[in-house]
């Protein structure tokens, strides 16, 4: 019976929400492989949540904040324990510090990144977006465990009904050769890109720094995050951990707002998986718009403004 | 401080991606190679530490005849030894990979081995981690700001939306992200240097690995293919800012269901 083990982060005393997008669709190959669910976190406030999406155990460990060579020999620990054949982790920044790791470790092998999951002939078919987004590869892991890491937004969290999961301890040594110092957030907590589920980019058009500010209110008041074209990130205008392409983040939200972006083959990459794309842009031929579901031709520094104006109204209702 | 850089060769980012006729890899035909985006990062940071603290910068390339390319370039620039491990990299997975370059490594001088946080085209973010585990080093990556010396490592690690300053006992694995310097350009001068220094070659024999271990092993891939074409959809005149705005709102409520 293949046990099916994610990787579980907690913020705020809550799931993060990789580790819940990663619990739904794990009890969905659980289900299909004739398995249980179970799930690992650092701190036993995951119980709870853990076991609504559907986790019957929660393996527990004393190893503290993320540290890759500690959680590396917990999880290696709890993987063993469950005699886990499929292992998910969130595609957040530990998780998938982590996942090469822990394969390595076990001359297993990962598929990162993947926005479908199937288990089909006892093994585990990963499909995953390959030169950013330009091409689609579907593998499959032979090695056991089988370890995937998941695309954010790719699989919709879905709560199962279920009650707490049962919290089994789990020591682990924490031996490491890293020691994290200090860490230091960020412009004052804004909402990473790569976890929103709607962005609003701003590009070139904006003609200067200062006009970020248009993208920074319309983002706020839609309850999105800041994106950004590379040739703003060059420019200094904004920080590179908004760069959406080929060499910034790629993301794939709800919906995807893009003013004053040309749509270069490298942006495109980045963004092109998003469901609802919606530009605004002043060339009725920017490539931006061959991708568009909804196309404006027009003034960023006029229709910004007034669609800031309308989503307050919208949501004033 | 000795350095290694872990140079994959990749598609240029402009390439417009073919599949192949066997449908599990890219058509080549016209494809031009560059070194991938974030491993100019990581060469760059071997450099400067070379040059305020000596040693040797060796940039290493698993893969056919082509990476020797990207290994001129990279010397070009600044490295000063390089590694070609030949072998059909495209067959093997990351973790194949990662015990080519772990092997090699082992018998190549090194404080530091660097690595780009991502290859460009594979996105795998595998590698370097695995290489970390297989050789038993510390790693820290996604990294945007380096200081090494005295067998010590400090580095600034990017997570969502903050940053861990992380130290480490050297030897450590190093995955570059965008952000840790700007890379330098080849000058005429080091292009000249760069034709005096002998590649050395090796297989995968040679670093007393089996092939069966490295080629389509864990992970293979079944399949590749190109996403349904966008059609592009309904474009609207933007000349009345509000019933443009009105116009997208109806869109983001009706048809996103967002907001
Ligand atoms: C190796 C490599 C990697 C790269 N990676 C990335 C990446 O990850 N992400 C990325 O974004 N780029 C990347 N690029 C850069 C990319 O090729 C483009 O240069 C970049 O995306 C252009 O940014 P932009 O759209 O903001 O600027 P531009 O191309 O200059 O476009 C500005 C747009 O604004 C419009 N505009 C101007 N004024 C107004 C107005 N008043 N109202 C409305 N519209 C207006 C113009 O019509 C134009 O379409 C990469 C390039 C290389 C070579
Ligand atoms: N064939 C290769 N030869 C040398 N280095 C490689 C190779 N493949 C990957 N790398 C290194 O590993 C990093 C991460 O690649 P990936 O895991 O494919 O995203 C790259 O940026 C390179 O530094």
């Amino acid at each position: 019976m293949p046990t099916v083990l994610v990787f579980c982060e907690v913020q705020d005393n809550k799931l993060k929400k990789a580790s819940r997008e990663a619990l739904s669709i794990g009890r969905k190959l659980a289900e299909a492989a004739g398995g249980d669910l179970v799930a690992f976190a650092a701190d036993r406030a995951a119980a709870d949540d853990a076991g609504r999406y559907g986790a019957k155990k929660l393996y527990v460990t004393n190893a503290g904040g993320y540290n890759t060579e500690t959680y590396t020999t917990a999880m290696q620990a709890a993987m063993e324990q469950a005699s886990a054949s499929i292992v998910l982790l969130g595609g957040t920044s530990n998780g998938r510090d982590l996942a090469p790791r822990l394969a390595a470790r076990l001359n297993t092998g990962v598929a990162s990144d993947v926005d479908r999951l199937e288990w089909t002939g006892g093994k585990l078919r990963a499909r995953r977006p390959v030169y950013s987004g330009k091409a689609f590869a579907t593998v499959e892991i032979s090695g056991t465990p089988a370890i995937a890491t998941t695309r954010i937004n790719a699989f919709p969290a879905e709560e199962s009904g279920g009650g707490a999961a049962e919290v089994v301890e789990i020591s682990a040594s924490l031996d490491s050769k890293t020691t994290v110092v200090e860490t230091k957030v960020s412009e004052g907590g804004e909402l990473s890109i790569v976890e929103a589920d709607i962005i609003v980019s701003g590009g070139r058009g904006l003609k200067e720094a200062a006009n970020f500010s248009l993208i920074r209110d319309l983002a706020q008041a839609i309850g999105g995050a800041v994106g950004a074209s590379r040739a703003t990130v060059d420019a200094g205008w904004i920080d590179h951990q908004h760069q959406v392409g080929q060499t910034g983040r790629v993301v794939s939200p709800n919906v995807y707002i893009a003013a004053g972006v040309s749509g270069a083959i490298q942006h495109l990459a980045g963004m092109s998986s998003s469901k609802h794309i919606i530009a605004i842009n002043k060339d009725p031929e920017a490539p931006i718009f061959r991708i568009a579901d909804l196309g404006v031709v027009g003034d960023l520094f006029t229709i910004v403004p007034a669609l800031t104006e309308e989503v307050k109204k919208a949501k004033a209702h | 401080m000795n350095s290694v850089v872990c140079i994959a060769q990749v598609p240029d980012t402009e390439t417009r991606i073919k599949i192949g006729g066997d449908g599990r890899h890219i058509d080549e035909t016209g494809v031009k190679y560059i070194v991938s985006p974030y491993d100019e990062y990581a060469l760059e940071a071997a450099i400067r530490l070379k040059e305020k603290e000596g040693g040797d910068v060796t940039v290493l390339g698993f893969g056919p005849d082509r990476v020797q390319q990207a290994l001129r370039e990279s010397l070009a620039r600044g490295a000063t030894k390089a590694l070609h491990v030949k072998g059909e990299a495209g067959d093997a997975d990351s973790l194949g990979i990662a015990k080519v370059l772990a092997a090699a490594i082992k018998n190549l001088p090194h404080d530091l081995v660097f690595f780009g946080k991502q290859g460009v085209g594979t996105d795998n973010s595998l590698v370097g981690p695995m290489v970390a585990e297989l050789l038993g080093y510390p790693q820290i990556n996604v990294v945007t700001h380096l200081d090494a010396a005295g067998g010590k490592v400090t580095a600034h690690r990017e997570i969502e939306g903050a940053e861990e300053i992380i130290e480490a006992a050297t030897p450590a694995v190093i995955t570059a992200q965008k952000g840790l310097n700007e890379p330098r350009y080849a000058s005429l001068k080091g292009i000249m240097a760069a034709k005096k220094i002998a590649i050395d070659t090796k297989s995968i024999a040679d670093l007393g690995l089996a092939e069966s271990d490295i080629l389509n092993q864990r992970v293979t891939v079944v399949s590749l293919e190109l996403p349904p074409e966008k059609s592009g959809g309904r474009k609207i005149d933007g000349s009345d800012p509000q019933a443009a705005a009105k116009e997208i709102v109806r869109y983001i409520k009706e048809e996103a269901k967002a907001l």
